[in-house]
């Protein structure tokens, strides 16, 4: 695993909830990410993905676990190291309403990374800024204005432009395009994609939406209940899925082909996610799994690699 | 009417601000039959809510404001023209023969009023009954949606349920009176897609038992697959392009709608293709352009287009689209190989 950029060994977020109840939002999550590669993290709402990305970036401190980014723990870092970390590492955040100062003009928005890390002085910054803003699919003019004079998907692109400034190795997207149009998403996707190729970034991409985390992803993982339930690459993904959860997922997203529709079988879940205050024992899906045996009620099952490159949690593989 | 419950002719619907007046909606027509599920498509600004608030007559005017044509409906006591009834001729349609299902359960249902008190107002106001009679028939209606311990759950207040829960509550709610039309605005948009297969398994099942027709709106084109008859897209307060679901997806003619079907990947499809994205963005309603409103965004667009709006010309049979393209005199346009399924 020298090719990682990122490893996330055993990490928990738990968070210590009022009545002394604690909220394992995520329980326990292994997986890696190489080098120039997009790792997708898909799952239901709840199920952890955002507060493991929160986790990786720093916005929230680890509570068991290990993150390493380039083989340095980054629960370890300090100071001067923490802030050349915070350098190397940026986030695109879901809603761009949200996300942008609206007193800041344009150019400070995106500034204001280099500035506090000292990139792009004095011209340079101005020119540092023209430049991402045209990267992103934006003109110069842009940069004066203040962001309620943008579309959803022209702040998603100043959010996207503010995340490359300080030339980060790699950014996590939480959501980036959920609040977008369609034809809007199909544009912002492909600016990831491009920018990708360009710069050589590696992405982080949390999303429900899994026929377009499949579209962008190298790899995929699926999160049930702060679990991380199946890794794989994306073919694999839908060509075979092995978690029960994974083929239900795939069974319940509407192909948009009517012939396709009318010749599908569902597989339909009963019932909802647990609350993760009191997630069931054992695998957390054994609730609603279809081939849930006694021994999925006992215990955790073990992530196992069924076939090169294919890993699984599930009873029914050990 | 022939066959048709409800048939929207021309409708322009305007809003007043401060700023100026938003045509949301400028001439839409399309009609409903008995029993079928319509979906209405198209992206966020387009009018496919108003048209669908306007049929239930949900926005107070001022500042909305019906400039124009006629929304005709199949009632109870005959045909009714919706646009030029008063408040109070309103109010024993709504709820009554036509039902509503929201995108947001949350806001959509009152937090201060039991579940069991929000499904038996309707019945109390339009159907007479006695609170005995509305209570038990509230708890069958809670068992239809597939609430499990309905009994149980008629004193809960919506804060109690989950999100699936509270979207199979209104739809009990919107169907308790069995109104003959059902209008469901984004009703799976806020919920997962293991919860979104329940509700549209759960939406067919009940549309086969009741007959009712219904009028979907959403953005999603997999929904539409899934559940639509027959389609029809919006942009820009117009519908560009309506006829059957397979003619939408297999032999569409508007551009607007090739670049729908080419901007969403497909679970089923190789990842390598790239989406082809619509570039620009929808034109501004305060001040829309002269011509077509897409013509802006259009690869085809020819200088009439930014001169005139195109009629609508029949494809085929009920299949008709407002492009330019279609007149006998335009050049011809491969329609792109991508844009909508493939037949298999």
């Amino acid at each position: 695993m020298s090719d990682a950029l990122l490893e996330v060994n055993n990490m928990k977020k738990h968070f210590h909830l009022a009545g002394n109840q604690t909220l394992k939002a995520v329980d326990g999550v292994t997986f890696h990410i190489k080098r120039g590669e997009t790792f997708g993290l898909v799952g239901e709402s709840g199920c952890g993905k955002s507060t493991a990305g929160r986790t990786i970036i720093g916005l929230y401190d680890a509570t068991e676990g290990q993150v390493l980014f380039d083989g340095q723990d980054i629960s370890r870092l300090k100071g001067k190291g923490l802030k050349q970390y915070s350098r190397k590492i940026q986030m695109v955040f879901q809603d761009p309403y949200a996300s942008l100062n609206p007193r800041m003009t344009i150019a400070n928005i995106i500034a204001e990374g280099m500035d506090i890390h000292g990139l792009h002085r004095g011209k340079a910054r101005m020119e540092r800024v023209h430049s991402l803003l045209e990267a992103v699919g934006l003109n110069q003019e842009h940069a004066n204005r203040f962001p309620h004079e943008f579309s959803g998907g022209q702040r998603q692109r100043i959010g996207i432009a503010r995340a490359l400034a300080i030339e980060p190795e790699f950014i996590i997207a939480d959501e980036p395009i959920s609040a977008l149009d369609v034809s809007v998403q199909a544009q912002v996707v492909n600016l990831f994609k491009k920018l990708q190729r360009e710069l050589g970034l590696t992405y982080l991409f949390i999303a429900h939406d899994l026929a377009m985390v499949k579209h962008i992803s190298d790899r995929i993982g699926v999160m049930y209940l702060g679990k991380l339930v199946e890794v794989t690459t994306s073919e694999m993904l839908y060509s075979n899925p092995q978690h029960p959860y994974t083929q239900s997922l795939l069974s319940a997203i509407p192909i948009p082909d009517p012939d396709v529709e009318r010749r599908r079988e569902r597989i339909l879940l009963k019932g909802e996610v647990p609350s993760p205050l009191a997630p069931p024992s054992g695998c957390p899906f054994r609730t609603r799994c279809p081939h849930a045996m006694d021994v999925c009620a006992e215990r955790m099952p073990e992530m196992k690699e069924t076939e090169p490159g294919h890993h699984v949690a599930c009873h029914l593989y050990e | 009417m022939s066959g048709n419950l409800l048939e929207v002719r021309d409708l322009q619907v305007s809003f007043r601000t401060y700023v100026g007046e938003i045509q949301s909606v400028r001439g839409v027509t399309f009609s409903v039959k008995k029993g079928e599920v319509l979906a209405i498509v198209g992206e966020s600004g387009c009018g496919k809510s108003v048209t669908a608030q306007t049929i239930m007559r949900l926005n107070p005017s001022p500042p909305s404001v019906i400039k124009y044509g006629s929304i005709l409906f199949e009632g109870k006591d005959g045909v009714v023209d919706i646009t030029k009834m008063s408040d109070k001729q309103m109010e024993s349609i709504r709820g009554a023969e036509m039902g509503m299902i929201f995108q947001d359960p949350m806001t959509a249902l009152n937090p201060t009023m039991t579940i069991g008190k929000q499904i038996t107002e309707g019945l109390l106001k339009h159907q007479g009954l006695s609170k005995n009679e509305a209570n038990k028939q509230a708890v069958e209606m809670l068992k239809l949606v597939g609430i499990s311990n309905p009994e149980g759950r008629m004193d809960q207040y919506p804060h109690e349920l989950s999100g699936g829960m509270r979207q199979r509550v209104m739809i009990a709610m919107a169907l308790s009176c069995r109104p003959k039309l059902l209008i469901a605005d984004e009703p799976t948009t806020a919920l997962d897609v293991t919860i979104q297969a329940q509700i549209i398994e759960l939406m067919k099942s009940l549309q086969e038992k009741t007959g009712a027709s219904i009028i979907l709106i959403t953005h999603d084109l997999g929904v539409v697959a899934e559940m639509a008859e027959r389609v029809a897209v919006m942009y820009a307060g117009m519908v560009v392009e309506q006829g059957t679901v397979d003619e939408i997806f297999y032999n569409s003619q508007h551009p607007y709608t090739w670049g729908l079907h080419r901007s969403v990947p497909r679970l089923d499809s190789n990842s390598s293709e790239e989406l082809v994205p619509i570039p620009g963005t929808p034109p501004d309603l305060f001040a829309p352009p002269k011509g077509c409103p897409f013509a802006a965004r259009c690869p085809y667009a020819m200088s009439i287009c930014t001169e005139e709006m195109p009629e609508q010309f029949t494809v085929s049979g009920e299949h008709s689209a407002a492009c330019w393209l279609l007149h006998p005199d335009a050049p011809k346009v491969e329609r792109p190989a991508i844009a909508g399924g493939i037949r298999a």
